[in-house]
């Protein structure tokens, strides 16, 4: 795949071009009779990328769904089909995927096995086990338990490492071929390389103005998602921080056509039925999306042959942190992007996103005093969405932020 | 005592847990720790002498949930949330120990807001690997030193081993008492089981032991199956509010077998010799099956319950699905498949502990007791 991308290319083109190709490769693989494996976002991908096996990410491809709009058919598929309408989104529009096959945007090939790592959620833990029981085939799984202190217990840390060990014979079993160490190391060689890359790129967005719009950020996670475990991700990264470099140097801003008045931190995933729109009306009164969650969500660093670091890493990922760990990550990020507000996307699809707010919230305003404002959405259904809601409240968190700038 | 004087002591207690629980308190020189739904390790709450109280909701009108709380959170979790808000659980509870099964409690664990100290665990999810055993006690292991410096119990590993060994006699006489009610029906109404099922989370274990075998004995001396209406087994997290049991009997129906959440999976598998007494509490999780909350690539869960339709000579399935609750969620779909294929009548009920009537259940449960004519 290296040939496919040059150093001349910008980096938004190297992105369009390995994200399509990841699927591409996919689908021929499938085709071939290779194995494909579907698998969550933050699981760790070192183990399939050592033994060779494609793997396509069903919330990267939900995401492409319902930015291109498609979602509602699939979703009422899955809701006629029984699902409630309150389950995930990407979980719904996903499984109705895997029976119909078909979609507005690219069709992902069904998986011969699938791997999930709870560190994000634990509606993944049923979604995984529904995909493994329908198509009858393996569930890999690397479950990593909640962090309910403010500490990563050891325990914790332990058993997540020896589940690495289990998943090694799993796929030494599935594929009939004994697990390349060799290779392994250089897997995550790479795959520590381009967190770091990912987390260098990214947090670039701290600079002022801004470089980078947390809306074009969005756009790049779909490669460190996707291709976490290849070099040319951390091709890709590099080029966009020379850009980036580029453009602080020049005083450039990242968001076009504006100035850049205010900066916030975006608390949640994006709301991708209506992105245009919610990146709108924050562009047409000067607000740019500087911090959020993402660069540092992927960025799982580790020394590669170092299991115990990985497995802490895994674990130790911001939605598996306890309410302090949650609030001190946030903490962070409004201070190293230089936020004057935050915006909490109340998703109806993620309990795990939403049911920490109030408290995060409270500490937010009460240590930081950054003005905070909510506003109803989904990550993949645009029923529960509302256009007029989030402009009123964007309006009024824009007046907030100016009344403690002064203005 | 007779049977109808058990069933009335056992059902008073549902009624009134408050009363109940500072009764037994009282009785026994205890202090109540609560547990909030839907599994914790009881048995090191009663090592430490104190009598475990299950947190399980219940009929509430929301105030200060609202705010800590969107409305989409499941209704145990809203009715719980307000009860420790409120200070509901203040002059009961010395501790809590809160699981985190399922992204709600995840994040309910983190926000306790009633005045005794929190304790917080979670269960490993990948049960059958090496490493689960050990984690599940390192966290167990958590628990019993939180209790241990909160309540100042000793929780020896022999009090344990004492503890394990009377839940077991538990679970055995409650897997004793679910099979001879259903061959009771008449007595034991679908709203009477319910209860004194609910009564267990009320008292000292040792005391319903003796209420339960009590009421077994007396149960059996009573003509069997003098039941000529319908039969269900009923699945779910719980199915309150009672209300809607109440219009099972209304139409005739009984409920001859469960595997709600309240119910026969707190029961259903014993803590097995293990090890020391924390290896085998922790097996016990690792063995548990058949349950939406423990993950199962298999969802033997399905098959489980094809089977108790047929084993009980049910009429059909009726799933009251806790609404907003993820783990139930998910099994739906397959559920309804595996009962199309075995042609198991089924009834998706939704559960919803604040709800003011139960309205279009009524409409709901009469057509489906027609479809099983």
């Amino acid at each position: 795949m290296g040939e496919i991308i040059n150093e001349s290319m910008t980096s938004r083109e190297m992105l369009d071009i390995l994200v399509s190709k990841n699927m591409e490769d996919a689908r021929q693989a499938k085709k071939d009779g290779k194995l494909v494996c579907w698998s969550s976002s933050i699981a760790p991908c070192e183990f399939c990328e050592t033994m060779g096996i494609y793997t396509v990410y069903p919330e990267n491809h939900v995401v492409g769904i319902a930015a291109r709009r498609g979602a509602p058919e699939l979703l009422e598929y899955a809701e006629r089909k029984g699902y409630a309408n309150d389950i995930c989104g990407y979980a719904r529009a996903n499984l109705a995927y895997m029976d119909v096959q078909k979609c507005v945007s690219e069709e992902m090939p069904l998986p011969d096995l699938v791997m999930y790592c709870n560190n994000i959620c634990e509606t993944l833990v049923k979604w995984y086990e529904n995909i493994a029981y329908t198509l009858n085939i393996p569930c890999l799984v690397i479950d990593v338990p909640f962090n309910h202190e403010d500490e990563i217990s050891q325990a914790n840390v332990d058993y997540v490492k020896k589940q690495f060990g289990t998943v090694i014979g799993q796929l030494e079993n599935i594929t009939g071929k004994p697990f390349d160490y060799d290779r392994f190391q250089e897997v995550m060689k790479i795959a520590s390389q381009n967190a770091n890359d990912w987390y260098d790129a990214t947090m670039l967005c701290s600079a002022v103005p801004s470089p980078l719009s947390g809306f074009d950020m969005f756009n790049y996670m779909a490669l460190i998602v996707c291709m976490r475990g290849r070099k040319e991700c951390g091709m890709t990264f590099r080029k966009l921080k020379e850009e980036l470099e580029g453009m602080i140097a020049r005083g450039e801003c990242g968001m076009k056509k504006a100035e850049e008045k205010y900066r916030i931190m975006w608390d949640g995933i994006a709301c991708w039925p209506y992105l245009s729109h919610t990146y709108k009306v924050l562009r047409d009164q000067g607000v740019n999306m500087t911090g959020s969650t993402y660069p540092s969500a992927w960025a799982l660093r580790y020394t590669p042959g170092n299991l115990e670091e990985m497995a802490r890493a895994y674990t130790g990922m911001g939605n598996n942190l306890s309410l302090k760990g949650q609030t001190d990550l946030r903490k962070g990020i409004i201070r190293d992007t230089k936020c004057d507000g935050v915006i909490m996307h109340m998703n109806r699809s993620c309990k795990m996103c939403d049911f920490l707010q109030h408290e995060i919230g409270q500490e937010l305003s009460s240590s930081l005093g950054v003005p905070i404002t909510t506003f109803d959405g989904d990550q993949a259904d645009p029923r529960n969405y509302s256009k007029a809601q989030y402009e009123t409240r964007i309006e009024a968190l824009v007046e907030m932020m100016a009344e403690q700038k002064g203005e | 005592m007779n049977y109808q004087e058990y069933i009335r002591e056992l059902t008073a207690a549902a009624d009134s847990p408050k009363a109940a629980i500072l009764a037994s308190c009282k009785k026994n020189g205890k202090r109540a720790v609560g547990w909030v739904a839907p599994y914790a390790p009881e048995e090191i709450i009663y090592a430490a002498g104190c009598i475990p109280v299950g947190l399980w909701g219940g009929e509430a009108e929301l105030k200060k949930a609202r705010t800590y709380l969107p409305p989409f959170a499941c209704s145990i979790m809203q009715s719980i949330m307000e009860f420790e808000a409120n200070g509901t659980y203040d002059d009961i509870i010395s501790a809590v120990v809160i699981p985190a099964p399922c992204d709600t409690l995840k994040c309910f664990g983190q926000k306790w807001k009633g005045k005794c100290p929190a304790v917080r665990f979670v269960h490993p999810q990948n049960r059958h690997v090496p490493g689960a055993n050990e984690f599940l006690v390192a966290e167990y292991e958590h628990v019993r030193k939180c209790l241990r410096e909160i309540l100042g119990a000793a929780i020896t590993d022999e009090e344990l081993s004492d503890a394990i060994r009377l839940y077991n006699d538990y679970r055995f006489a409650m897997r004793t008492f679910t099979h001879v009610a259903s061959e009771h029906l008449d007595v034991i109404t679908p709203v009477v089981r319910h209860k004194i099922i609910k009564a267990s989370f009320f008292m000292d274990k040792k005391d319903y032991l003796q209420l339960i075998n009590g009421l077994i004995t007396e149960l059996r001396k009573q003509p069997r199956n003098q039941w000529s209406g319908r039969k269900v087994v009923i699945t779910g997290i719980t199915f309150e509010p009672e209300a809607l049991l109440k219009v099972f009997e209304d139409y005739n129906v009984a409920v001859v077998a469960d595997d709600i959440a309240q119910e026969s999976r707190q029961f259903r598998t014993d803590v097995p010799f293990y090890g020391t007494p924390m290896q085998s509490l922790a097996k016990q999780w690792q063995i548990h099956e058949a349950c939406s909350l423990a993950f199962d690539a298999n969802k033997r869960r399905v098959e489980y319950l094809t089977e108790l339709v047929r084993a009980n000579d049910a009429d059909g399935l009726v799933i009251g699905l806790m609404k907003f609750c993820d783990p139930e969620e998910y099994d739906v779909p397959i559920i309804m498949q595996a009962c199309e294929k075995a042609g198991i009548p089924l009834l998706n009920i939704e559960i919803d502990q604040q709800a003011a009537g139960v309205g279009q259940n009524r409409t709901r449960i009469q057509a489906f007791v027609e479809t099983m004519a």
